[in-house]
């Protein structure tokens, strides 16, 4: 294996990774009626070769328009990116249609949340899999539908050849991903977008989908970024995660330092709203009050401070910046951090005070 | 605590971009559609009054003769204004178009309003009715209704109207079929509301929109159908002048003087134009959009 | 008529509809199950089990095949067009799709008034006059968090997602009605705005003594949700208990399955690939015989093909239709008796 690396057994850190995707300074604009929308806002990250990156965020974060600009997939009109991504070699940035349109299905592909939209309703799915085989690869007819009956078979679809000739409305929503997942996986992708793949499945179904991401994904030694609401869904599958808010990232760590030393609030907050199936029923929730901020004009300071039940004085016009954590890997924006002094100080002052934000929260600690 | 966690949403805390309206305004386009509308309108009401010569006159001027500062838009191949006749066929024209197209209405989206809300056997009947009358020749229809009937303005209208009811019925059970599934159809039947009052209240207001623009284009439809009846000689006799019928009289002279039809065609076209502007302008402004979700 | 005191008991309910060359889609297949004043039901499932079927069912919106739908001793299957009608107001519905649950072209205050305007007259309740109407609209508003005075002229485009929510929430809760049937309310929400909602129906079914019939394919919204869980397979009742007890340990193949697939937010437990479902769910249209889980189970035998397996109590309160339940039944259980059980 060329990526050893990644494999197990090898000393992860001690063997410099080779960097698939870097992100510099990414910013990501729309142009709306009511002003200009900063969708993303300053982001930047790198993505290792056959690593897992989560990006977990709620509607209206920016997590979604991330992913299509570093695809370079936004609408020609009205969107304005700015920044440096590079992927495998490539400057995504000023690339054109035709360059990129090389580089999306052979070495980039993606996986969208609703697998109905994302396939033609009038064509075969034989031929949506042999279309991109035959364009990019340039197999021939009898070969591409070869490869599409491994492919399908590969993806868990039972009777691979009577299934090229159904049309998606034939299959199941949990089918009907496998076969997107099929097409994205055709051309062997070094790395692969997942949008939130799995939003619209039932639980049953959304397991059996995350388990072939990441056994794809090992096979094939493949980045995937996995775009999620869910930290339920990221929490065992990905190396390192991406909290986003208010079109920045707010904190990023590995998997398990995130989850187990989590300095920014939000994504303490985003942790305790999930309901979980082990505590007992009618436990209160920890729901994050209000709504993500407008884009348009984002409050001044820290984005979440609104929703913060650590807010200060300060965080409301003092704007904190990304930055490093003891362990390594693990960045984080906020002036207050959680399991720090200060944010201890910060969370009962306002307890104190009476700010309590979020009454869920009071009553459960 | 029940309370405490009701009030999670404080707007004096919380950013809220319910609270941001972008300024609604009327663009330059629509400003202008209004104006030739208005115009138009104000002519043919007020056609009788305005100097201009008789409309049926002949050699009131040199025929075929070019626009000039006496006949603003020249004379036909008798020697007749244009412009006179394209004011006094305004009157005709949209009185028809109008007319036929709000009977259609009538009829036609009353019936495709029940037909897609109540489905089954309801719209088996309805929708096969309509087949029936989409598949009638319509110059059959026409004919007869003249013969029965006889040769009046009222019975063009009538014809037209008849015409246009199974287009716009068509039209609009596709529409009421879609919100008729949505769930706010069915969260009102369940709050125990009768089905006048979901079809009215709930289903026409958003059928309406569409309905509109496409009834706009049948105006046009109705005016230019209008003209060939008129050439048949089953409208409104020559030489009274509609745009339908100057549209098909000048049709003839096409290769020789191209302007006799290009030019109520025209008024026609900027009229249409104007419609659909002004109807754009106005539903913009009362924009409702689905949930920008 | 049965002998217990439910609130909403529905007994052999079926739900089937033609789809053409006389065959039949079985969405809901006899299915039985009782509601208890004050108490929150789960019904939990995947998609195509029937279980958003029979909440709609409930309500006769469309009214089932076969059955009866008991609603404080009256059969609401057997009622006429208007005395159904006069029945709506105590029944009431919240649905998933927060967006296409409103009406895009009416304000807010039409939408939770116009229950009210219509109901005054009939009802004779205190609402009669604008000035009250309008006055219970506010408080209605207000109770589920949003501002009535900034909400009421609006439309439900200037909502976000979890807003029109509240705003439905509002609309059922106006008419004050005994039952509220939430079908998947919270599933197009995010995790963080479902934290909210969820809450707020807590808040509500305190308020307003609400007895909810709570529907979701989310095992973990359910529990948080519910007292007792009833599991859906294809149109058939698998297992119904306390939720405590069912989360705990589960009696059904199906329903320890579905346990098995929630996703942890924890990177400590990978996930593990055992106890996952396998397969597709097999076609309502021709569901398998004997018990309709015997294609994807894992303790199939035999006579699960050959005998459909009848409900049964297992352990205080549970209930299992499976020849093989991962609870043993004790000897001394007598088989399905309606159980007592309270919320």
């Amino acid at each position: 294996m060329s990526r050893g690396h990644t494999t197990a057994g090898h000393e992860y850190p001690e063997i410099p990774a080779e960097t698939l995707l870097t992100v510099e300074d990414l910013r990501t604009t729309f142009d709306t009626p009511r002003g200009k929308l900063t969708a993303v806002d300053g982001v930047s990250f790198e993505l290792e070769a056959g690593r897992t990156l989560g990006v977990v965020g709620e509607s209206g974060s920016g997590k979604t328009v991330l992913s299509r600009s570093v695809m370079r997939l936004l609408p020609k009109r009205g969107a304005t990116s700015t920044g440096r991504v590079r992927f495998n070699g490539h400057e995504m940035v000023g690339l054109t249609q035709k360059q990129l349109r090389g580089i999306w299905g052979t070495e980039l592909a993606m996986v969208f949340q609703d697998p109905m939209t994302s396939l033609n309703p009038t064509m075969r799915i034989g031929n949506q899999i042999t279309e991109s085989l035959r364009y990019h690869l340039g197999m021939s007819s009898s070969e591409a539908t070869e490869h599409a009956v491994v492919l399908l078979s590969s993806v868990g679809i039972p009777t691979p050849e009577r299934r090229l000739h159904d049309y998606p409305h034939q299959l199941s929503g949990g089918l009907r991903q496998r076969v997107t997942i099929a097409i994205a996986l055709a051309c062997g992708p070094r790395l692969l977008f997942a949008d939130e793949p799995t939003t619209a499945l039932d639980v049953t179904v959304q397991a059996q989908i995350l388990d072939l991401l990441a056994a794809q994904q090992r096979e094939r030694s493949m980045a995937m970024i996995l775009v999620t609401h869910d930290l339920g869904v990221v929490a065992g599958r990905t190396d390192d995660i991406a909290v986003m808010y208010g079109g920045k990232i707010v904190e990023q760590a590995p998997t398990k330092t995130l989850f187990a030393e989590m300095r920014m609030p939000y994504t303490e907050a985003l942790l305790g709203s999930i309901p979980r199936a082990d505590q007992p029923s009618h436990t209160p929730l920890q729901a994050i009050p209000g709504r993500p901020p407008d884009l348009v004009s984002p409050p001044p300071g820290c984005r979440f401070a609104p929703r913060c039940p650590y807010a200060q004085p300060r965080c409301r016009h003092e704007e904190p910046p990304l930055r490093e954590a003891p362990t390594k890997g693990h960045r984080f924006a906020c002036w207050f951090p959680v399991g720090t002094p200060e944010g201890r100080q910060a969370l009962e002052e306002n307890r104190v005070r009476g700010v309590a934000l979020d009454p869920a929260r009071s009553v459960t600690t | 605590m029940a309370e405490a966690l009701v009030a999670i949403e404080d707007p004096a805390v919380l950013p809220d971009t319910v609270g941001v309206r972008q300024p609604r305004r009327f663009t330059v386009l629509f400003w202008i559609a209004v104006v030739w509308l208005v115009l138009i309108i104000a002519l043919a009401v007020f056609a009788s009054v305005l100097p201009l010569d008789s409309p049926t006159q002949v050699f009131a001027c040199i025929p075929n003769s070019a626009p000039s500062w006496h006949h603003l838009l020249g004379c036909d191949e008798l020697g007749r204004d244009m412009l006179s006749r394209i004011v006094f066929g305004a009157r005709v024209s949209l009185e028809v178009g109008f007319t036929a197209v709000f009977i259609g209405l009538v009829f036609g989206g009353t019936a495709g309003l029940v037909a897609g809300y109540f489905g089954g056997k309801t719209d088996l009947i309805i929708s096969s009715a309509m087949n029936v009358l989409l598949a009638f020749p319509a110059l059959v229809l026409a004919l007869a209704v003249i013969a029965f009937l006889g040769q009046s303005l009222r019975n063009v209208i009538l014809i037209l109207g008849l015409l246009s009811i199974a287009p716009l019925a068509r039209l609009v059970r596709a529409s009421t079929v879609v919100y008729a599934q949505r769930e706010f159809v069915t969260a009102a039947r369940m709050m125990g509301f009768r089905s006048r009052r979901i079809l009215f209240r709930e289903v026409l207001p958003n059928v309406m929109p569409s309905t509109l623009s496409f009834a706009i284009v049948a105006v046009a439809v109705a005016i230019v159908a209008e003209g060939a009846l008129s050439f048949l000689g089953l409208s409104v006799r020559p030489p009274a002048p509609t745009w339908g019928n100057m549209i098909a009289e000048g049709s003839t002279y096409l290769s020789e003087n191209a302007w006799l039809a290009l030019c109520p065609a025209a008024v026609l076209c900027l009229t249409v134009l104007a419609l659909n502007f002004a109807g754009d302008g106005l539903r913009s402004f009362f924009d409702v959009k689905d949930s920008a979700l | 008529m049965t002998t217990n005191d439910a609130l909403l008991s529905v007994e052999n309910l079926v739900v089937e509809y033609p789809v053409g060359r006389g065959r039949k889609v079985h969405a809901v297949s006899d299915v039985s199950f009782d509601v208890q004043a004050g108490e929150t039901l789960g019904v939990v499932g995947e998609s195509g089990c029937g279980k958003s079927t029979a909440g709609k069912a409930i309500v006769q919106l469309p009214r089932p095949t076969s059955g009866s739908v008991l609603f404080e001793g009256t059969d609401l299957v057997k009622l006429d067009g208007d005395q159904l009608r006069r029945f709506r107001p105590r029944l009431q519905m919240i649905f998933q799709d927060p967006v296409s649950s409103l009406n895009p072209r009416r304000r807010v205050e039409d939408i939770v008034g116009d229950p009210l305007s219509v109901w005054s007259a009939e009802l004779e309740s205190s609402v009669a006059s604008k000035q009250e109407r309008k006055a219970k609209v506010a408080e209605v508003l207000e109770a589920v968090g949003l501002d009535p005075v900034s909400a009421a002229g609006r439309r439900p485009h200037e909502f976000s997602g979890g807003q029109c929510q509240r705003i439905s929430i509002a609309r059922a809760l106006v008419l004050e009605p005994k039952v509220l049937i939430c079908d998947e309310p919270v599933s197009a929400l995010d995790v963080s705005i479902q934290a909210q909602i969820i809450n707020l129906l807590e808040a509500m079914k305190a308020r307003f003594s609400l007895t909810l019939v709570f529907i979701s394919h989310d095992l973990a919204v359910v529990r948080n949700i519910s007292d007792r869980v009833a599991v859906m397979y294809l149109g058939k009742l698998c297992e119904l208990a306390p939720s405590d007890v069912l989360y705990r340990t589960p009696a059904h193949p199906y329903t320890a399955a579905l346990l098995a697939s929630i996703p942890e937010p924890d990177p400590a437990i990978v996930p593990s690939t055992t106890g996952r479902l396998t397969g597709e769910l097999p076609s309502s249209i021709d569901p398998p015989s004997g018990c309709r889980f015997r294609t994807r189970c894992p303790r199939a035998e035999e006579r699960c093909a050959a005998e459909e397996p009848v409900l049964r109590e297992v352990a205080t309160g549970q209930r299992v239709a499976c020849h093989f339940p991962l609870v043993e039944a004790r000897p001394a259980a007598p088989a399905n008796v309606a159980s007592q059980q309270s919320a």
